[in-house]
């Protein structure tokens, strides 16, 4: 099963890959951003599985695309694998400091709290006059170990580099899923106290989720700041983290690759509501979120799932 | 938990629905029409910026280009549609992240292959399409946002703003005010925590340091964006002395706090500076206190000068939807005018011009619209200046009707910063070289 | 002096409008565990209906009383008739699902009734200032005050008074009461659990469309405001304590307090003052600050 599942996520990356060839640009484009929110809901995917759910996600998020954004202001390095790094890195630190608060709080108490601080800083950031407050300012291109490529082609290395970031995150998400700390998840969202009595730290096990989701997010700002071109506060309100739980919730937890599938398939939905009903896209979205969590329980992801069902009903 | 046979047929049905979903997403519409020139029209049409701006914006865009297809508008801009083609409009909603924006906008340019997207509002938005629109090589005319920052920052090619910057908001209202109150000492503002608002503020309190250093700034209040309470600010204006109470509030929370401060008697005390209050007064009508300094971002609605083409546009526009139009639709109007006339001098014969052939003649045009003459004089020839005008807001019992009174007008020269300079170093450095 | 005495009226004023927005929601969670987004609708379509009512209402020289008492009539009935629908029509099909998948679903709902906002009252916004301008004002010294902010304190008061009786002396209340504390014993005990959350659903409805009702004349009625409203009340909420409404109108008042401070002595901060407050409160108090601690479950 996991063999067959992991042969399958490669196929689709190689396709995936290769539909920068055939696929005209806004689709690379709209993917790219996509995908780049897709490490994101990941990360909430990590804490989900243990029974937390973040309102305040966009916090790490808007650190790493500001992170990106100011150091390549201040020093001028364009080098996209640098500055993501140091975007993620800066996301996963922030998060490990605030994990000392966050991890000793649960349900809607940790909801609530991660929300307010993500709108600290979105304070922080509308009072930063110098960054040009709310109206943000723009990201340089990114260089890609000194090749710097334009237009189209910028487009194209922009979009591997976020497939490759995915796809090595969603191994890496994976097979913590399967160690010993990420499948303690589970045990720790149905009954704590149980897993306090095997001997482990249900603070310490949420503590690594907190950084570990905190990580993937600043990846995704940062990526996405690359994709955007552009970073503004409005990146840390709530309404962005309410996205990413929608996105959440629509993807399912039940695999990695549900994130991917989820984050594409609501950025696809939000431009085509956008296009067929102007002012009424509100409404075409909630109604698809509903029916989601009325007839697809396990969200999207759970297709993904289903048709590898199928597959290997097939067979012999 | 369930058999496989109806998960198979499930798995199945809701792939396809998936498949559906996506195609549905990447393929809406692609009928192209040769025989039709296609513009992409990007305005707020929901969330709190809809009724004040985004509306009226569309609204704007939605008579003029209806009338330009009819070769109604009058002369020189008499042709049919766009030189002779028609003109069909895609409408798209401003709201959303930069993300979504930035996506629309591709998506508006590659996958409907629009000639050129007219829009935006919002001033972050504005910067984070310039370089997408730039990277693409697409025509792009910014409406209302008035950042100065967007040809500050670099040199652009493609992107265009007839509308005048926002610069010209805050020191018209300086001047005006000096200009009426000579005799003020202090005063007091009250502008939404975000860059509109702050940018404003530095812009006014720059201007008055500049023009009047003598006088004192008492009160700075920076509420929350679409705060809707504003009781505290409110009793803190009302303990202050200063005479004068700026704002660039707009809309929704300008109609909140006018309400709110009615009801504490704050405008007896004080004179209160809108400078957007133009897009308010039709719906507030004598809620908008007598007495009330009106901008209007520029010479639009009822401080736009009087001519025959302003009379026309505010005859069509009041016709279809009821109400006269305010400043956002005079911007919109000017906006695509501007478009019109370059992409009529880039065309030759019957093939359509390419983005640097429009680009090549949108640069430094200056024509005469229902605003008055606007030229494209700054930012290298894509930043349009234009006159401001302020009057003394009343509203007029016998005909049922607001006015405008005491109209003051500043040329361009003015209230704008000369080619070469930033808005922000122009004031700072004493407003040199204005002509007044 | 003055300042200290605008400070009290500014913070109480705040303090009733945070309080009358809050009271719906915390009372939905405390009895559902639901964290209600649609409260925002709910708060949306009372400013409209009282807009509607106002239409109808004023401008006619009829008594003002009878505009006020039209506009919360006209609001609750929508309250009533939207909370039923959505009890009944969605929420019952997800009771016991994950919180968050709860959360999720009344957040659909917000999205979609934004639009019905725009399908019945186009995208236009409604002047609705009569009945804040028909009360008047009182001079305090130097400050004028608006009559119709004291009557605000005054109906948060009595909201919270009568919200207060009837949990405590009322059968329904103690019913109530039971199911926050213990929803499995409260059904072992023979309490119809379904129709509490069906009344207690539609009551927190038409508290939330009360909200908008007494708010709308003091703001401009247009799209979007429902969404500053439930991150406003969320706040207030998780600081009081979620489902607890003496926490309520404490978090009201520290917030109301604390804002109205900010505002007249350092403006800057008056942006970070709530989400300041409620990750300070939250640090001290995890739970907020009217809530016994769960026992914990083996």
């Amino acid at each position: 099963m996991a063999r067959h599942g992991r042969i399958a996520a490669g196929a689709a990356l190689l396709l995936a890959a290769a539909a920068a060839f055939v696929l005209p640009d806004w689709i690379i484009s709209l993917a790219t951003i996509a995908f780049a929110n897709g490490l994101v809901v990941l990360g909430l995917i990590v804490l989900w599985r243990a029974g937390l759910v973040s309102f305040g996600q966009a916090l790490y998020y808007c650190i790493g695309a500001y992170a990106v954004a100011l150091v390549g202001r201040a020093t001028g390095v364009t080098d996209a694998f640098l500055l993501m790094l140091i975007g993620g890195a800066a996301a996963g630190l922030v998060a490990f400091v605030v994990g000392f608060l966050l991890a000793r709080y649960r349900e809607i108490f940790f909801a609530m709290l991660s929300l307010a601080l993500s709108m600290i800083l979105y304070g922080v950031l509308v009072k930063a006059e110098s960054l040009g407050s709310t109206d943000g300012f723009s990201v340089a291109s990114p260089t890609f170990f000194g090749y710097a490529p334009h237009q189209e082609k910028l487009l194209m290395a922009l979009y591997w580099l976020v497939l490759a970031v995915c796809a090595i995150a969603a191994f890496l998400i994976d097979a913590y899923f399967r160690s010993v700390s990420g499948a303690l998840a589970m045990p720790v969202r149905d009954n704590e106290i149980r897993v306090e009595f095997l001997g482990m730290s249900v603070s310490r096990l949420i503590h690594t989720k907190l950084v570990i989701s905190g990580l993937l997010a600043g990846m995704g700002g940062a990526l996405a700041a690359f994709a955007i071109g552009h970073v503004d506060p409005n990146m840390s309100y709530w309404t962005t983290s309410g996205e990413f739980v929608f996105i959440t919730i629509l993807s399912g937890a039940g695999s990695v690759v549900s994130a991917f599938v989820g984050s594409l398939a609501f950025e696809s939905l939000r431009s085509f509501a956008f296009a067929m009903l102007p002012q009424l896209w509100q409404m075409l979205l909630g109604s698809v979120l509903l029916l989601t969590i009325l007839f697809l329980p396990q969200g999207l992801g759970s297709l993904v799932t289903r048709l590898r069902w199928r597959r290997k009903a097939a067979a012999p | 938990m369930f058999n496989r046979e109806s998960s198979l047929a499930g798995a199945l049905k809701s792939s396809w629905l998936l498949a559906a979903l996506l195609g549905a997403a990447i393929f809406p519409a692609q009928a192209q029409n040769a025989s039709t020139i296609k513009l992409g029209i990007v305005s707020f049409l929901t969330g709190p910026a809809a009724a004040p701006f985004g509306i009226p914006g569309r609204n704007g865009a939605e008579v003029l280009i209806d009338a330009m297809n009819a070769g109604k508008v009058p002369a020189p801009f008499n042709k049919i549609g766009f030189g002779g083609t028609t003109v069909e409009a895609k409408y798209i909603d401003e709201t959303g992240s930069a993300a979504n924006v930035v996506t629309e906008f591709r998506n508006l340019v590659q996958r409907d292959q629009v000639e050129a997207v007219v829009g935006y509002i919002s001033s972050g938005n504005c910067l984070a399409v310039t370089p997408v629109a730039e990277e693409l090589k697409a025509i792009t005319v910014f409406y209302d946002c008035g950042t100065p920052r967007i040809f500050e920052e670099k040199p652009r090619a493609y992107v265009f703003r007839v509308s005048p910057l926002s610069t010209i908001d805050n020191v018209g209202a300086a001047r005006y005010l000096l200009a009426k109150k000579p005799d003020v000492t202090s005063y007091s503002g009250i502008n939404q925590n975000y860059a509109w608002g702050q940018d404003s503020w530095r812009d006014f309190t720059g201007a008055m340091q500049v023009l009047a250093p003598k006088v004192t700034i008492d009160k700075s209040l920076f509420p929350k964006l679409f705060a809707g309470e504003y009781g505290a600010e409110i009793s803190t204006l009302l303990t202050s002395s200063s005479p004068v109470l700026h704002t660039s509030f707009y809309d929704g929370d300008l109609e909140a706090f006018l309400y709110q401060e009615q009801a504490r008697a704050l405008d007896k005390r004080m004179t209160i500076i809108a400078t957007t209050g133009e897009a308010a007064i039709w719906r507030l009508r004598d809620k908008m206190p007598d007495g009330t300094i009106i901008g209007a971002r520029g010479p639009f609605g009822p401080l736009a000068p009087d001519s025959e083409f302003n009379r026309w546009f505010q005859k069509i526009y009041t016709d279809r939807y009821g109400t006269p139009p305010t400043y956002p639709a005079y911007q919109m109007v000017m906006s695509l005018l501007g478009l019109k006339l370059a992409y009529e001098k880039a065309r030759k014969g019957d093939t359509k011009p390419t983005s640097d052939e429009i680009a090549a003649s949108f640069k430094g045009i200056e024509f005469e619209g229902p605003a008055g003459v606007v030229k494209l004089a700054i930012g290298d020839g894509h930043q349009g200046i234009m006159g401001t005008a302020y009057g003394i807001y009343r509203f007029n019992k016998a005909k049922n009707e607001p006015e405008i009174v005491d109209i003051m007008r500043f040329p361009a020269e003015c209230v704008n910063p000369p080619a070469g300079v930033t808005a922000d170093d122009w004031i700072k450095d004493g407003m040199k070289g204005a002509k007044c | 002096m003055l300042t200290a005495f605008a400070i009290l009226i500014d913070g109480l004023v705040y303090a009733a409008y945070l309080f009358i927005v809050a009271v719906g929601l915390t009372l939905i969670f405390g009895v559902m565990k639901i964290l209600n987004v649609a409260h925002g609708s709910f708060y949306t379509f009372g400013a409209y209906g009282a807009a509607t009512a106002i239409g109808i209402y004023f401008d006619r020289g009829w008594p003002d009383a009878g505009g006020f008492l039209l506009m919360a009539l006209l609001a609750m009935a929508l309250g009533l008739v939207l909370g039923l629908i959505l009890e009944r029509s969605v929420m019952r099909l997800v009771y016991g699902r994950d919180e968050v998948v709860m959360v999720l679903v009344t957040y659909a709902a917000f999205l979609i009734l934004e639009d019905v906002v725009i399908l019945v009252w186009g995208a236009q916004s409604y002047p609705t200032y009569q009945p804040l301008l028909a009360a008047g004002n009182t001079a305090v010294g130097a400050l004028i005050l608006s009559n119709y902010d004291l009557g605000l304190i005054a109906t948060a008061a009595l909201i919270a008074v009568i919200s207060w009786w009837a949990l405590k002396f009322t059968r329904y209340g103690r019913l109530l009461t039971a199911v926050i504390f213990d929803r499995e014993t409260a059904a072992a005990f023979g309490i119809n659990v379904t129709a509490v959350y069906t009344i207690t659903f539609v009551i927190g409805a038409m508290l939330g469309a009360l909200g908008g009702a007494i708010m709308a004349p003091k703001i401009a009625v247009t799209l979007g405001i429902g969404v500053e409203v439930i991150v406003l009340a969320f706040a207030v909420v998780a600081i009081g304590g979620m489902g607890s409404i003496e926490g309520a109108l404490i978090g009201a008042l520290i917030v109301g307090i604390c804002r109205a401070a900010a505002v007249h002595l350092v403006p800057q901060v008056e942006l970070f003052v709530i989400y300041g407050v409620m990750a300070l409160v939250l640090m001290i108090r995890p739970y907020g600050l009217f809530v016994r601690a769960q026992p914990r479950r083996i």
